[in-house]
C-alpha cells in the first residue's frame, strides 16, 4: 500500500492545463485590480497629506477618541450582560405575563433605531432636569457619556437577552432530564450541564454583538461625546481635510478586524473537543 | 393632553404634516435601498462562491470594508468623501463651482452597501444550503445555467434566505434614522426639530420612537405574511 502510494507520488504528471479566460476569471481580476487601485489610491493620499503638525496636534486626540470608543462599549457590555441575565429568564420564564413583559421589552428595544434611543435619553429626558435635579439624578444625565452608556445597556441588554434565552433554549431537553434521572438539582443542572452548553451555542452571537455595539458606538459623536467618531468630527470641523475620517475609519477597521480574529481563535480554542 | 395632540395637529400650528414626511422620507429611502442592496447582495454572494479565487478576494474584500465600519462612518465617508472627489474633479476639469450631493442618494448608497454585503452572507449559507443535485438535476433534464439558477434554484434560495433577509431589512429600518446626521429630513431629524422649537424634546423624541417601533411592527406583519405564502408553496410540492 504505501508502495504503491509513493510510487504515484513520483509518477511525472503532465502539466495542468492552462487556464483560460473565462468571464468570471476576466471580472474577477477587474474587480481585483479595482480594489488594488483604490487602495494604492488611498495610501497615496494619506502619504501626500501627510503632515507632522497635524499629526503633533491631533494625533493624540485620536488614541483618547479610541479609548473613550473601548471605555463605554465594554462598560456598557458588561452592564448590558448583568441586565440581561434577568430579561432572558423573563423570556424563558412560563409565566404569561412575565414573558410578556420581557418580550416587550426585548421588542420595543431591538425594533428602533438606537439613535432614536440615544436621543431620548438625551435630549428627552434632559428636558425634565428640574425634576431630575430634585431627586439628585440630574448629575448622572447632565453628563453625554452616561447617557450614551444607559442607551447602549439598555439596548445590548436585549440583544443579549434574546442571545441567553435562545442558547438555552437550544440546549436539548434530554440534558435536563439526563441530569435529572441522575437526581442532580436543578439548580446544579443548570450550573454545570446546561449553561456550560449554552455558552458555546451563544459565542459566535456574542461576538457579532461586540462588533456591532464598537460599530453603533460611533452614533455618540452625535450627542457630543469625544469617542473615535466624535474626535474625527471634531478634526474635520477644525482643518476641513477628509483625512480626518479616513483615519478613523481605518482604526476602526482595525479594531473591529483584530477583535473578530480573536473571537475567532477563541471559538475554535473553546470548541476544539466538538467534532463540527 | 390637548396641548400635545395640538402639537401633532397637521396645519401651521401643529408638527403632525412635518412629521408624516419624515414617515415617508425614512420609508421610501428604506424602500428605495432595499432592490439595490439585495441585487448587489446576490451578485457578491455569486462572487464568493465563485470558482475563481480573484472574484472570490474581491467580494471578501467589500464585505471586511463594510461590515467592519461603522454604519455612521461609511454615510460620511460617501457624503463628504463624494462631495470633496467631485470638487476636485470639477476642479481638474476647469469648473470652479460648489457641489452638493444629493443626501438621499448619498444614504441610499451608504445603506445599499452596508446591507448587501449583510445580504451577501445570508446568500451564501443559503447557496450553501441547496444540494448539488439540485444544480445536477437542472442540467440533466437539459436546462441552461441562467433557466436552472432561475427555474430550480432561486425558488429555494428564496426561501431559504427570507428569515435572514427579513432581519437584514429591520436593521436596514433603524440605520436609515442615521440619515438625520447629513440633513435628510426623515423622522428623526423632523422630530428633532420639532423638539427643539417647541422644547417638548422628550413627547417628540418619544413620538419619533414609537413611529419607529409602529414601523418594525408592520414590517413584522408582512414578513410572517410573505413566510407564510413561502411555506404554503412549500408543502404543494
Amino acid at each position: 500500500m504505501t508502495e504503491m502510494a509513493l510510487n504515484q507520488s513520483t509518477v511525472e504528471r503532465p502539466p495542468a492545463p492552462p487556464r483560460s479566460w473565462t468571464a468570471s476569471r476576466i471580472w474577477g481580476h477587474a474587480f481585483v485590480a479595482l480594489w488594488a487601485l483604490i487602495g494604492i489610491g488611498f495610501v497615496w493620499y494619506l502619504a501626500t497629506s501627510w503632515n507632522p503638525e497635524l499629526v503633533a496636534k491631533y494625533g493624540p486626540r485620536y488614541w483618547s477618541g479610541l479609548k473613550v470608543t473601548v471605555s463605554l462599549v465594554l462598560s456598557s457590555l458588561l452592564a448590558g450582560a448583568v441586565l440581561s441575565v434577568p430579561v432572558a429568564l423573563g423570556r424563558l420564564s412560563k409565566n404569561r405575563y412575565v414573558g410578556a413583559l420581557a418580550y416587550a421589552y426585548v421588542y420595543t428595544f431591538r425594533g428602533t433605531p438606537l439613535l432614536a434611543q440615544v436621543f431620548l435619553i438625551y435630549y428627552g429626558l434632559g428636558q425634565f432636569s428640574n425634576e431630575l435635579k430634585a431627586i439628585g439624578l440630574w448629575g448622572f444625565f447632565r453628563d453625554a457619556w452616561n447617557c450614551g452608556f444607559l442607551a447602549f445597556t439598555l439596548n445590548t441588554a436585549a440583544y443579549q437577552a434574546e442571545i441567553l434565552a435562545g442558547a438555552i433554549r437550544s440546549v436539548p431537553r434530554g440534558q435536563w432530564e439526563g441530569a435529572a434521572a441522575l437526581g442532580l438539582r436543578p439548580s446544579f443542572t443548570f450550573r454545570r450541564i446546561i449553561f456550560p452548553q449554552a455558552l458555546i451555542v451563544a459565542l459566535r452571537p456574542y461576538g457579532n454583538e461586540i462588533i456591532l455595539m464598537i460599530k453603533g458606538s460611533a452614533i455618540v459623536a452625535i450627542i457630543t461625546v469625544y469617542d473615535l467618531m466624535g474626535q474625527a468630527r471634531w478634526v474635520f470641523s477644525k482643518t476641513f481635510d477628509f483625512q480626518a475620517y479616513l483615519w478613523a475609519a481605518v482604526f476602526y477597521l482595525i479594531v473591529v478586524e483584530i477583535l473578530r480574529n480573536i473571537w475567532a481563535w477563541l471559538e475554535a480554542r473553546l470548541t476544539r473537543h466538538l467534532n463540527r | 393632553m390637548d396641548n400635545f395632540l395640538g402639537l401633532l395637529s397637521f396645519g401651521a400650528e401643529g408638527w403632525g404634516d412635518e412629521i408624516a414626511s419624515g414617515v415617508w422620507v425614512t420609508v421610501s429611502l428604506a424602500l428605495a435601498t432595499l432592490p439595490f442592496g439585495l441585487v448587489l447582495g446576490f451578485f457578491v454572494a455569486l462572487a464568493k462562491q465563485a470558482q475563481e479565487p480573484s472574484l472570490r478576494l474581491a467580494a471578501n474584500i467589500y464585505t471586511t470594508i463594510f461590515r467592519g465600519l461603522p454604519e455612521l462612518m461609511t454615510l460620511f465617508l460617501i457624503y463628504f468623501g463624494a462631495q470633496i472627489g467631485l470638487r476636485q474633479l470639477l476642479i481638474l476639469l476647469g469648473f470652479e463651482t460648489g457641489i452638493e450631493i444629493n443626501s438621499f442618494l448619498a444614504g441610499m448608497l451608504a445603506l445599499g452597501m452596508v446591507f448587501s454585503s449583510y445580504a451577501s452572507e445570508v446568500f451564501l449559507s443559503a447557496f450553501r444550503a441547496i444540494p448539488k443535485g439540485q444544480y445536477e438535476g437542472g442540467y440533466a433534464v437539459g436546462l441552461s445555467y441562467g433557466l436552472t439558477m432561475r427555474k430550480v434554484v432561486m425558488p429555494q434560495l428564496i426561501r431559504l434566505a427570507l428569515p435572514g433577509l427579513s432581519n437584514l431589512w429591520l436593521v436596514l429600518l433603524k440605520d436609515t434614522a442615521l440619515v438625520s446626521t447629513i440633513a435628510l429630513s426623515d423622522i428623526l431629524r423632523q422630530t428633532g426639530i420639532a423638539a427643539r422649537v417647541t422644547k417638548q424634546a422628550f413627547f417628540f423624541y418619544g413620538t419619533a420612537f414609537l413611529l419607529y417601533l409602529v414601523l418594525a411592527i408592520l414590517s413584522g406583519l408582512v414578513i410572517s405574511r410573505i413566510e407564510r405564502y413561502g411555506q404554503k408553496s412549500e408543502l404543494a410540492r
